[in-house]
């Protein structure tokens, strides 16, 4: 069988040639085949396979397969099958060959068995993902998308750092289990985290998918983040740093979450909790924990694709996004709304729908392994996700007050993929015997008991009454047009001004000293001072010129292990 | 478009789905004198624990949230409010 031979990878890459095909409908159908095609070579693949050669004497393995990868190829081919599909409609090629190439990249990331591979296609995720947000073509996509890049790249940077300390005490590129307990696996974590969106670099994801195009946003949601957990559960399974970064990144979110305005920002916060989910999952390590963390990751892929989608429809039907600007759509867009509340339903964990089978595999566990406040935490955070992504998102979008827009239902395209993610959703939660038998660990879980299934609708329902009453009480913050800070005001706002700041002084001094006595001082000033209202290039300027910096550290970390 | 009346335009509808949502709610607050469930912690045995913790959870969650605003909300186009010159970089809008 050829297609086992090939990693899908590259089936991704090939394909991405068939965007050349002139008409746009026959481009969109061929380019669906890429993803059936790569889940076939998937399917076909056996376990075990292993693809290895050695290049200038160094021995790579650019294709490992096991139970763990299995299941994220399937999931990623699946998302790439849903998002070609939801942007049948579209006709901008830039997008099309930047998501087939994004999708290509990730697939590479979960079968990658040695350093060198995974940092080739951790560099092309980056590289071809940020196409996606500068498809939309506005000044401040393209401010975005560089900041994007940078962190992206600074991500690569960190990890190859951390392959080359690697090789220095392995000899070899070839991993699996890394660990905190070495200065390469501390480095290859952080790497991992950025792309991960750990609290203090999160910023990215909040900034950035909001800003792309509603078809590009489905891409992005996929396949960055989650490539980031495969690898943690890859390769620090059982870090108990993990569960305290994980429980943290449920909480912080919803809070931003609760004030954001724009629904596909909310929504971004809401990713950023999930994935704490998961991180917490693989944090506590035990064979229940890091299957609910992977099903956790396989569901999240879905029904944040399905939420996407639908806000994605909003955008495109309507032009609007922010919650002040929308509501009553149910009126005229009714499949949408039923499919963003399955969408809601999933995410907020509602038995029978998918959420429910795997987070509570995650809760379980903490609670099994005594981490008592921790489970507090995500008990807090499973009744904030339902506020905000399952209440706030389709009422404000869809009921609320209407504001008088009466926007059809999205194309069939966009119908049919929202459709059968959501078919996903409900089969999984109602089936999910299914995915459960795709874990890597083979434990026996039910989640469908009196005592989860009756917790769990207690908690939901009661949050859905805190919900109704707060706005009884009028205590409901309204959506307001706003920005609210977060930790990207540092690079954003604080550090531009001082960069601008010394920049003027630097200039003040020099021309005072070199014109010392005469006046000219006052007409030389003004001019300067213009100089601060060009932070857009400032900022790109600061941001590269930190990245250099850091380079230079880890060039120098790096010699340093390799002389210790 | 059609304009038509809808069901949830109706104030009375909404009171009465209101009311059928406040009648769930009592009922899976009852169920838990009913229904015996496994004891995994020690909290679960205070009785409607998951129901008052996901109420009071939400309520403290906006309270934050709000003041949060107070000390976090700017304006709308905050971070572009001195980035004029950036529309240069304007390309052409391509849709093919």
């Amino acid at each position: 069988m050829w297609m086992t031979d090939l990693p899908p990878a590259f089936i991704y890459y090939v394909g991405a040639l068939l965007v050349l095909i002139p008409q746009y409908r026959l481009r969109a159908a061929a380019l669906l085949t890429i993803p059936i095609l790569g889940s076939l070579a998937v399917y076909f693949m056996p376990e075990s396979t292993r693809v290895e050669f050695s290049v200038l004497g160094y021995d790579l393995r650019p294709v490992r397969v096991d139970k763990l990868s299995l299941i994220f190829a399937y999931a990623f081919n699946i998302a790439a099958f849903i998002a070609i599909l939801y942007s049948f409609h579209i006709r901008d090629r830039m997008q099309q060959t930047a998501g087939v190439l994004y999708a290509g990249s990730a697939l590479g990331v979960v079968f990658a068995g040695d350093l060198i591979t995974l940092f080739v296609f951790w560099e092309l995720l980056a590289f071809s993902s940020v196409f996606l947000i500068w498809a939309k073509r506005t000044p401040k996509a393209y401010q975005t998308g560089l900041r994007y890049l940078v962190l992206h790249a600074l991500s690569g940077l960190i990890l190859l750092g951390g392959a080359i300390g690697y090789y220095q005490s392995e000899g070899t590129f070839q991993f699996d289990y890394l660990g905190l307990e070495s200065i390469y696996g501390a480095l290859i974590l952080l790497a991992i985290g950025i792309k991960c969106a750990f609290p203090f670099v999160h910023n990215w994801l909040t900034e950035s998918y909001p800003e792309s195009t509603p078809t590009g946003t489905v891409f992005l949601s996929a396949f960055t983040t989650k490539a980031a957990v495969y690898l943690l559960a890859r390769s620090y399974p059982g870090t108990e740093l993990l569960v305290y970064i994980g429980a943290f990144m449920t909480c912080f979110p919803i809070f931003y979450a609760v004030i954001e305005n724009d629904l596909r920002r909310v929504l971004a916060y809401s990713m950023i909790n999930q994935i704490g989910f998961m991180v917490c999952g693989i944090g506590i390590g035990t064979a229940l924990a890091v299957n609910g963390a992977i099903a956790h990751a396989f569901n999240d892929i879905i029904f944040k694709g399905l939420l996407f989608m639908a806000m994605g429809a909003v955008l495109t039907m309507t032009g609007r996004i922010n919650g002040s600007d929308l509501g009553g759509l149910y009126k005229t867009m009714p499949k949408t709304t039923i499919l963003c509340i399955v969408g809601a339903a999933s995410i907020s964990a509602f038995p029978l729908f998918s959420g429910f089978v795997s987070k509570s595999m995650i809760m379980s566990a903490a609670i099994k392994e005594g981490y008592d406040f921790i489970w507090l935490a995500l008990l807090f955070a499973s009744a904030g996700v339902f506020h905000h992504a399952g209440i706030k998102i389709p009422y404000f979008a869809f009921f609320a007050h209407d504001q008088g827009l009466r926007a059809a239902d999205p194309p069939k395209g966009m119908l049919f993929a929202m459709t059968l993610a959501a078919a996903l959703c409900i089969g999984i939660g109602v089936y999910p015997a299914a995915l459960y038998s795709a874990l890597p660990f083979s434990i026996q879980y039910t989640p469908y008991d009196t005592t989860h299934v009756l917790a769990q609708t207690q908690i939901l329902f009661f949050s859905a009454l805190a919900f109704v009453w707060l706005n009884l009480m009028k205590l409901y913050p309204p959506e307001l047009p706003s920005t609210n800070l977060d930790v990207e005001w540092v690079y954003r706002r604080f550090l531009p001004r001082i960069a601008t700041a010394c920049i003027i002084g630097f200039e003040t001094t020099t021309n005072q000293i070199s014109q010392a006595g005469s006046n000219l001082s006052t007409r030389v000033l003004p001019p300067l001072r213009k100089l601060s209202t060009l932070p857009s290039h400032l900022s790109a300027m600061v941001q590269w010129t930190v990245l250099m910096l850091l380079l230079l550290l880890i060039l120098s970390l790096s010699v340093l292990i390799k002389s210790a | 478009m059609n304009d038509q009346k809808h069901s949830l335009d109706n104030p009375a509808t909404v009171k009465r789905f209101l009311h059928v949502f406040y009648g769930v709610c009592s009922v899976l607050f009852v169920l838990d004198f009913i229904l015996t469930r496994k004891i995994e912690h020690p909290f679960e045995t205070i009785p409607g624990f998951y129901a008052i913790y996901g109420f009071v959870g939400c309520v403290i969650l906006v309270v934050i949230a709000r003041g949060m605003r107070r000390i976090l909300m700017r304006d709308e186009d905050y971070y572009n409010s001195d980035k004029k010159e950036s529309d240069t970089h304007r390309g052409p809008h391509v849709d093919d």
